[in-house]
């Protein structure tokens, strides 16, 4: 910033300038400027202290993010695990919600079966499944997808994530644990007795 | 200075109850001539931000309409009724919800308080857009302003995130779905999106340790930023001898070699003017208060997203965008450019020094005027082209969709500011600062279409609709 010259300079009042001398020269020995500056030991403890202070400032933003970072359970818990039901509770070419799990359970022609994310693969709203349609439509910008989650009509990106499911002694387990990403459907993502 | 010591009056033979008086405020109270006035503004905290006396010219309200204040009294509103809801509101995903039904209903002046905080908050938004753009209009971000108009810029985005980590808060319908989206949009940041998604929304999906980040967020960090970038903000402008000083586009600049500029006294002059608009400001929304209420929806349901579903309004641009573009653009790259042509205005060269002048000249004002009708005709234009009949994608299939929906509309979009910027020199003779103005215009005027189309125009599922 420029000063104009009008501008009035503020002088500093004589008592602190003097004062400053003082602890000026209580740091420094008197002699030279040099050894305040460049010599080796000023300068290797110089050093020292700025390498210990970005330290310091290391080991806080450190502790900052590790506090606050998304808190995830340490291991899988048993209550990722929903259990469906028995297989023939579910019709073939049909799609059941599961409010608790936040999954549609869609078992194909075939018998086979799908549990698929509730959630739009476009920004994250619920999509509901629209059993006169038989598609699922999300009502925040209409994308629509298929019984096997296969995107019918955009803006969705991909296909609705997948969940794994199980099936131990006729019962349909389903891991909500983690969903998975695909780019398309796939015969090799249902599950068959 | 002189006014250091207390003017004329001694403390001899005082009472009790005067001593301590004196001992709070050492000098006059009520100040009675010129020269109290002068001592009071010097002396004291607050009045200290303002220099003694100011420019007579720069008084003038059409010159800042005094929106930089506007906006530190809106936030001052903030800050007394936030801290009133915080004593009823309750940051959990159970009781959010219900605890503002019980300040709605049950509070006394619960509702007036929470429509007080509301309409503060958005009326900043605009506020704070209009005083960006005045101060771009006047040329107030020159030499030697230049970098307070980069701490003007996170002011403007701590705003933003106030208003955001606000809107979650009644956790009803609206909020729910609104943060839901625009966190969504996070997703399409390449490689880190869903790390970044996690991050902002502190899990998968919105939920109690959201709401505790955004509260938290809400009424501290945010807050004590916006009040350490206030103070440095209004200091900046004091260092640069007030805000510029305003002259029509015949006078020469104002370096102070000329003639004297006439000065004016902060007390009383500019203190009065500015209670004036504060108390204006205050009676608007109290009034605006008293008749419209707060939107309040029902309570959030993570099983029913609401037909349809739009971002809080001033990110609702972003999301038009999201309807034109491929997200990679959309998301990150406008965006980002955006950003960086913001921080770049003051960092620019220009050629003339029209620091003060309104547009920088005639010229600069008729440019400007046909860069705004412009954009006023052609976004609409391209909105609904893009809406009913481009299928870009259909034009060139086989071609990944980042370059067809991306690159390419981004490209040819590019290619035409540059034409409009080279055709504002040519055909209407615009200086390059003229023409790097009207190209600002283009592009301001292009996102308020965007985002009024955003916040009126789009029906259910996102089409375009009727009000
Ligand atoms: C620039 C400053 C601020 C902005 C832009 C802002 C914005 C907002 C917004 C948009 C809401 C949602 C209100 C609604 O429409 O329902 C909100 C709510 C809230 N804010 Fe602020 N706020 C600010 C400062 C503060 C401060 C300083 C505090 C407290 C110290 C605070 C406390 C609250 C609380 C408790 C709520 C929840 C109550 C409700 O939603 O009605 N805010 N704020
Ligand atoms: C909460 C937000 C803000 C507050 C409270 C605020 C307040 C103020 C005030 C009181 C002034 C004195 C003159 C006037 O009233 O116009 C001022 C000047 C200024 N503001 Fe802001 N401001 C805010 C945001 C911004 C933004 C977003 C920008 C631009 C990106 C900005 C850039 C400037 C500049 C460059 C000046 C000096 C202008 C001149 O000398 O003519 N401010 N601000
Ligand atoms: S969130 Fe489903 S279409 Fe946008």
């Amino acid at each position: 910033m420029s000063k104009s010259p009008k501008q009035p300079s503020r002088k500093r009042p004589k008592g602190t300038e003097a004062a400053a001398a003082r602890t000026a020269s209580a740091i420094a020995p008197p002699d030279s400027e040099e050894s305040t500056v460049s010599s080796p030991r000023r300068r290797f403890l110089g050093r020292l202290w700025l390498g210990l202070g970005g330290l310091a400032v290391v080991e806080f933003l450190w502790i900052a993010i590790d506090f606050l970072r998304p808190r995830t359970p340490l291991t899988a818990s048993q209550t990722d695990i929903i259990v469906a039901g028995p297989v023939d509770a579910f019709e073939p070419s049909s799609v059941t919600a599961f409010q608790q799990g936040k999954f549609y359970l869609s078992r194909l022609a075939d018998g086979g079966f799908l549990a698929l994310s509730r959630e739009c693969t476009h920004l994250g709203c619920t999509v509901p499944w629209i059993e006169e349609e038989g598609r699922f439509v999300c009502p925040c910008h209409s994308s629509s997808y298929d019984h096997t989650g296969e995107v019918l009509q955009a803006p969705a990106p991909r296909p609705l994530d997948l969940y794994p499911v199980r099936i131990e002694n006729g019962i349909v387990k389903v891991d909500v644990g983690s969903p998975l990403r695909r780019k398309s459907f796939d015969r090799r993502q249902v599950t068959r007795l | 200075m002189a006014h250091n010591t207390e003017p004329g009056r001694g403390t001899h033979g005082r009472g009790l109850a005067s001593r301590i008086v004196r001992s709070i405020f050492s000098g006059p109270v009520y100040p009675r001539d010129d020269r109290e006035r002068k001592w009071v503004v010097f002396n004291h905290l607050i009045l200290h931000f303002r220099p003694v006396r100011l420019p007579q010219k720069t008084l003038k309200y059409t010159h800042t309409w005094g929106l930089g204040g506007m906006s530190f009294v809106l936030f001052l509103l903030l800050v007394v009724t936030g801290i009133m809801l915080m004593f009823v509101y309750e940051p959990s995903a159970e009781g959010a919800y219900e605890s503002i039904v019980r300040m709605q209903q049950e509070v006394f002046f619960g509702k007036l308080v929470r429509n007080v905080h509301h309409w503060s908050a958005n009326l900043l938004i605009a506020i704070v857009v209009l005083h960006l753009l005045r101060v771009y209009f006047t040329g107030g971000y020159r030499t030697p302003r230049e970098f307070n108009w980069i701490i003007g810029l996170l002011l403007l985005a701590c705003v933003l995130t106030s208003n955001f980590t606000g809107y979650l808060l009644p956790w009803d319908q609206l909020s729910y779905w609104a943060i839901t989206i625009s966190t969504g949009m996070i997703s399409y940041v390449p490689v880190m999106g869903d790390w970044l998604r996690e991050v902002a929304r502190d899990g998968p999906e919105i939920g109690q340790a959201t709401l505790i980040n955004f509260y938290t967020l809400h009424t501290t960090v945010v807050p004590v930023l916006l009040i350490l970038l206030m103070a440095w903000h209004f200091w900046r402008v004091r260092r640069a001898r007030g805000v510029v000083v305003p002259r029509s586009a015949a006078e020469p600049p104002d370096d102070g070699a000329h003639d004297r500029p006439q000065y004016a006294l902060t007390l009383p002059d500019l203190l009065f003017r500015e209670s004036v608009v504060a108390l204006c400001l205050i009676a608007f929304i109290l009034v605006v208060s008293l008749f419209f209420n707060a939107p309040l929806d029902e309570a959030a349901n993570p099983g029913m997203s609401p037909n349809p579903a739009k971002a809080p309004w001033y990110f609702v641009g972003i999301q038009e965008l999201l309807l034109h573009f491929h997200p990679f653009f959309a998301v990150v790259v406008i965006p980002l450019l955006g950003i960086t042509a913001l921080l770049a205005i003051p960092y620019l060269r220009y050629s003339d020094d029209t620091a003060g002048i309104w547009f920088m000249s005639h010229r600069g004002r008729r440019t400007a005027i046909i860069a705004a009708t412009t954009a006023l005709i052609l976004t609409p234009v391209m909105i609904v082209a893009d809406e009913f009949w481009l299928s870009r994608t259909a034009l060139l299939p086989g071609v990944p969709s980042v370059v067809s929906n991306g690159l390419l509309p981004a490209a040819v979009l590019g290619a035409a500011l540059v034409g409009f910027y080279r055709v504002s020199q040519w055909k209407w003779g615009a200086s390059r600062d003229e023409a790097v103005q009207a190209s600002f215009v283009l592009l301001t005027v292009a996102f308020l279409i965007l985002t009024a189309t955003g916040v009126w125009f789009r029906g259910p599922g996102m089409g375009l609709d009727w009000p």
